[in-house]
C-alpha cells in the first residue's frame, strides 16, 4: 500500500519542532526511524497532513555518562545501541535486548526514542526502561520534563507525553556495584514480536521484573518481584497469576501466556543466579 | 503532487537529482523513477524484506524509508551491488545451491546475506537463519539459501 499524501519538512531545531506541533497539532507527525510510522502510513492507519523529520537534530544524538546516569539520545538507532561500549558497560540489558528487536534492516533505522514514544506493549525497549528505572526526558516549548518510566506508559500506545512534547533522551541510572540483568523472550520466529518477554534486573534485596506482550502496556509484577528478590522462585511464579492478566489471542488463551511467563521467570532466575 | 521536494541522491555511484512527492517510498523511487527494478517491492509494510537495499552502507527496508529521506545519501540497489562484484560469491552460490525458485525474494536475500557476512565472515547456520529472518521466501523452505550463504562465506574467506 501507498501512504495518503502528506507534506514533509525537516526540523532544523527543537524550536522548529515546537512551532510545527503548535501550528498543526495532531495533523503533524514527527518521524525519526519511521520503522513503525511508515508501516502505519502505508496501511493508511495514520493519515497526517505533515511529516516533520527530526533525523537532522544533532542534540538528540549521542550516548554519554553524565554524573550518575547514562544519557542516551532519543535518535540513537537500535544498531548503535547494541554496539555502544558505554551501553554494554552500564546498561547491558539494553545491549542484550537489541538482537531481539525485529531484524537487522529495522535495527539500522529504528530509534530508542521512537520505540519508547510509540510504546508498543510487546516491544523490548519500553519494558527495559521499566526494568532499568529509566527516566524519560521530554521537552516542550516550556522546557524539559523528566518522567519516571514507572509513570510513563499509560495505556495501549498511550504515554505521558503531552501535546507539543517529544522525547529528547533516555536516562538510565548507573548500575549498583552488584547488579545483574537479563532479557528473555519467546517468539514464534526470530524477530517477531514476543508472545511473552521479560526484562529483569536484580541487585541485593531488589528485583524489577518488567514484562512485555502480556497486556496493554509494558508492566511490572510487584508481588512476584518481592518473592523473587528473596530468592523464592516458586512463590514468585505463583504470584504471577495475581500480577498478570494477559490477553488471549491467536497464540493461545490467557493461561498459555501465564504459563509461558512462569517458564520465563524460571529461566531468568537460573540466568541471574550466574 | 503535494509539496514536491528536490533531492540529490547517489544511486549506485551516480549522482541523481530528482523532484519527489513526500509520500514516495525509496523503493518506488528507485523502481519507477529510475527504472532500477532489480530490488523488489513486496508487502510494502516492512515485513517481507524483498525491498532490502543499502543506504550509506547499511541494509534498510526500501518501503520503510521515504525517497525524500534519502537526500544526500548513497544508495546501493541490487544492480549496483552486482556491478561492483561485491556479492558475486553469494550470487554464484545461490545458483549452485538452487537457493532460488521464483526469484522474487532473491535481491533482498542477497542484501541481507551480504550484511550478515560483513559482520560474521564465518557464520553458523543458526546465525544465517537469524540474519535472513527478516526476509520471506515462499519457494525454497530456506534450507538451500542457508546452504548457499554458508558456501559463499567459505569462498569469500579464501579470498
Amino acid at each position: 500500500m501507498k501512504p495518503a499524501p502528506f507534506a514533509y519538512a525537516r526540523a532544523k531545531s527543537l524550536d522548529d519542532v515546537f512551532d510545527t506541533l503548535d501550528a498543526h497539532g495532531d495533523q503533524a507527525r514527527l518521524i525519526a526511524g519511521g520503522q513503525s510510522l511508515i508501516a502505519t502510513l502505508n496501511l493508511r492507519l495514520s493519515t497526517p497532513s505533515l511529516l516533520l523529520d527530526i533525523n537532522g537534530l544533532a542534540e538528540l544524538r549521542g550516548i554519554k555518562v553524565e554524573s550518575n546516569t547514562l544519557r542516551i539520545g532519543a535518535l540513537t538507532r537500535h544498531a548503535e545501541l547494541g554496539a555502544d561500549p558505554l551501553v554494554a558497560r552500564h546498561a547491558p540489558l539494553l545491549a542484550e535486548a537489541v538482537p531481539h528487536i525485529a531484524h537487522a534492516a529495522i535495527r539500522n533505522r529504528g530509534t530508542i526514542g521512537g520505540s519508547v514514544a510509540f510504546a508498543d506493549p510487546a516491544a523490548e525497549l519500553p519494558a527495559c526502561m521499566l526494568a532499568l528505572e529509566a527516566t524519560i526526558v521530554a521537552q516542550g516549548r516550556g522546557g524539559e520534563r523528566r518522567i519516571a518510566a514507572d509513570d510513563f506508559f499509560k495505556g495501549l500506545y498511550e504515554t505521558d507525553l503531552r501535546d507539543g512534547e517529544l522525547i529528547v533522551a533516555l536516562e538510565v541510572p548507573l548500575p549498583a556495584a552488584v547488579q545483574r540483568s537479563a532479557l528473555i523472550e519467546l517468539a514464534r520466529r526470530h524477530g517477531d514480536y514476543a508472545i511473552v518477554g521479560l526484562a529483569a534486573l536484580v541487585r541485593p534485596g531488589v528485583a524489577r521484573l518488567a514484562w512485555f506482550g502480556v497486556g496493554g502496556t509494558p508492566l511490572r509484577s510487584l508481588l512476584a518481584e518481592a518473592a523473587f528478590a528473596h530468592g523464592d522462585l516458586a512463590a514468585a511464579q505463583d504470584a504471577l497469576a495475581q500480577d498478570l492478566d494477559p490477553p488471549g489471542d491467536l497464540h493461545g488463551p490467557p493461561q498459555f501466556r501465564l504459563h509461558l511467563a512462569r517458564v520465563l521467570l524460571g529461566r531468568a532466575f537460573a540466568k541471574l543466579k550466574g | 503532487m503535494q509539496h514536491a521536494i528536490d533531492i540529490s541522491v547517489t544511486v549506485n555511484g551516480e549522482r541523481v537529482q530528482a523532484r519527489v512527492e513526500p509520500r514516495t517510498h525509496l523503493i518506488d523511487f528507485l523502481r519507477e523513477t529510475l527504472d532500477l527494478t532489480g530490488s523488489h517491492a513486496g508487502c510494502e509494510h516492512g515485513v517481507c524484506g524483498a525491498c532490502s537495499i543499502m543506504v550509506d552502507g547499511q541494509m534498510v527496508r526500501g518501503c520503510l524509508m521515504l525517497a525524500v529521506q534519502a537526500d544526500g545519501a548513497s544508495v546501493q540497489t541490487i544492480e549496483g551491488l552486482t556491478e561492483s562484484g561485491a556479492i558475486a560469491a553469494l550470487q554464484e552460490a545461490f545458483v549452485a545451491r538452487n537457493a532460488l525458485q521464483c526469484g522474487f525474494c532473491t535481491p533482498g536475500m542477497l542484501v541481507a546475506a551480504a550484511e550478515l557476512l560483513r559482520a560474521h565472515p564465518a557464520p553458523t547456520r543458526e546465525q544465517v537463519r537469524e540474519g535472513i529472518s527478516g526476509n520471506y521466501c515462499r519457494c525454497t523452505g530456506y534450507h538451500a539459501i542457508v546452504d548457499a550463504v554458508i558456501d559463499a562465506a567459505a569462498t569469500m574467506r579464501k579470498g
